[in-house]
């Protein structure tokens, strides 16, 4: 794996090349739907020609294939999308372009980032770089994937119930997902507006905390955005108060997975902080809540694909309810289908109350109790993950089993919490654990400069 | 809950604008059902007297200046990525 620092002051046209032919050594893990090799190679010219400078002077990246960004299409990994050719870029690839970063590929994902595996793409699932038997996590999987292989140093992401943190446990990376509203959505493909937040994937926290130092603050394309927050602290964190979540490491835990979780939680009293177990027993209706909320969310903001201004149209239409109906019964996943269905339910009359409602009750409830484990603990901590990477097919035909993979990570988004995936070791089987840090609303820099630390400690 | 039919599938394509071929219902009905079976897991919890969250910022009515921002984007630009246009409309079949 790369750092950031392994790229600045070298040529950013080799920088481009390594990375690309990268890319294409590793074709077989099925990481990056699309090369954006010109755009590349144009920017590394400027950059070279001293007309473009900045904090990644000359670094690649890749961007999950739900960002928009020029040279080629952006296809939010569905056949939907598979030719839209966006005529904007988003704002986050626009924040790291300004600083000198070069983005050379799109990473694969669930189709509209609906999934924990990667293997809801229209274009093939994308493999884990421990165990190409295994899945990549989900949905930012390709980005995961590519920052494990090593080619770029980091990706961007978006985690809507762990997007981000998942894949990142399951590949041995960092997975950062910021407080709700700290990174500009502008230019990303929408999933749930309520919970939709945009994060990247490093090797190391120096890193991370270098990114949200760039990529944070108020954007007036994106009125959800706060403003910027962000204080950087990497090197003075001081005595933290961290309550173990009693629920993260519960029965539904593999011990696989516990036995790295503990140790890591060891080194942290170990270094000196005080750590204490806490229950937070509503976060076992999380999952519950999220698959209400999520999929309405979805079904609203998944109307825009008609077939009409933009996107896939079927080629067997007669009239205009075949074009929306046809169109999107091709263009869409069968997840996609799912969530979209799921959503119109819970939505509609006569069932409003007993689910979408009731579900943004028990959101309330679930902050509540957040906010009082916060007034004890600086941070929360237990697993990402209840499992490891699991095999290729081995939930794909069960989709309420694939969603218990997320069960441990959208309490966080639910609430809107910083919420970041740290490497903890590896199983005895030889594969990633992630350790999940939580900290309050714009406290993200202490989760940042904990991992940092612990870094140190050679966990 | 009762499991869902057929035609409870047929309906929400419907609602979603989704033209399902038979088949495809019928294997969303077998995941619908479970779906929706663990998602009733929720009516243990009591929620009486508590007030809904359909937003976790605390930000509210967020205004700007009322001036015209060029985004760069043309008409031609978007009338481009219609899957059919005229050079000056998107074209769709006969609505009436």
């Amino acid at each position: 794996m790369s750092a950031i620092h392994d790229f600045l002051g070298k040529s950013a046209r080799e920088n481009v090349l390594n990375a690309i032919e990268l890319v294409k050594n590793n074709e077989k893990y099925n990481s990056i739907i699309h090369i954006t090799e010109k755009r590349a190679l144009e920017r590394a010219q400027k950059i070279e020609n001293g007309e473009i400078t900045g904090k990644l002077k000359g670094v690649p990246f890749i961007v999950k294939d739900n960002f928009l960004a020029f040279d080629g299409p952006t296809t939010a990994a569905s056949k939907m999308l598979e030719n839209f050719n966006s005529p904007i870029q988003a704002s986050a690839v626009e924040k790291l372009e300004k600083e000198g970063a070069i983005c050379i590929g799109k990473a694969n994902l669930d189709a509209f980032a609906h999934g924990g595996s990667t293997e809801n793409s229209a274009f093939g699932p994308t493999l884990n770089a421990f165990d190409k038997t295994r899945v990549a996590g989900g949905s930012s999987g390709g980005s995961a994937v590519s920052v494990a292989l090593g080619i770029v140093p980091f990706a961007l992401g978006s985690d809507t119930g762990g997007s981000i943190r998942q894949p990142a446990s399951f590949n041995g990376v960092y997975g950062v997902k910021p407080t709700y509203g700290a990174i500009s959505r502008y230019g990303v493909v929408a999933m749930a507006s309520s919970t939709d937040t945009i994060g990247f994937f490093t090797t190391n926290a120096n890193d991370a905390d270098l990114l949200m130092n760039i990529l944070t603050g108020k954007d007036t394309n994106d009125m959800t955005t706060i403003e910027s927050f962000y204080n950087s602290n990497i090197e003075n964190i001081g005595m933290k108060k961290i309550g173990i979540v009693k629920e993260f490491l519960e029965d539904g835990v593999d011990a696989s997975v516990k036995d790295v979780v503990n140790k890591y939680i060891e080194k942290l009293e170990s270094t000196g902080h005080i750590v204490e177990q806490i229950s937070i027993p509503i976060v076992k209706y999380a999952l519950a809540m999220y698959y209400i909320i999520v999929p309405a969310e979805v079904s609203s903001n998944l109307a825009r694909y008609d077939g009409v201004r933009y996107g896939f149209r079927s080629k067997n239409i007669k009239n205009i309810s075949d074009l929306y109906g046809m169109s999107r019964d091709e263009g869409f996943e069968i997840e996609n289908k799912r969530r979209i269905m799921i959503g119109s339910y819970v939505l509609s009359s006569g069932f409003f109350d007993a689910y979408y409602l009731k579900a943004q009750k028990a959101r309330t409830i679930l902050i509540n109790e957040f906010n009082k484990a916060f007034e004890k603990y600086d941070v929360l901590v237990g697993a990402v993950a209840p499992t490891t990477a699991f095999k290729l097919g081995e939930n794909i035909s069960e989709p309420v089993k694939m969603y218990m993979s997320d069960m441990l990570v959208v309490p966080a988004s639910l609430a809107g919490l910083p919420s970041i995936s740290v490497p903890a070791g590896l199983s005895t089987e030889g594969l990633p654990v992630g350790i999940q840090l939580i900290a309050k609303q714009k406290n993200d820099a202490i989760l940042i400069a904990l991992a940092n630390q612990m870094e140190g400690q050679n966990v | 809950m009762d499991s869902i039919s057929i035609s409870d599938v047929q309906h929400l394509a419907q609602l979603s604008n989704l033209s399902l071929s038979h088949d495809e219902a019928e294997s969303l009905r077998t995941d619908l059902d479970k779906i929706l079976k663990y998602i009733e897991s929720l009516k243990e919890l009591d929620t009486d007297g508590i007030e809904p969250t359909y937003q976790v910022t605390d930000l509210q009515n967020v205004y700007r200046d009322d001036e015209v921002i060029e985004s760069g984007v043309e008409k031609s630009d978007l009338l481009k990525l219609a899957p059919d246009s005229n050079g000056d409309s998107i074209i769709v079949p006969k609505v009436l």
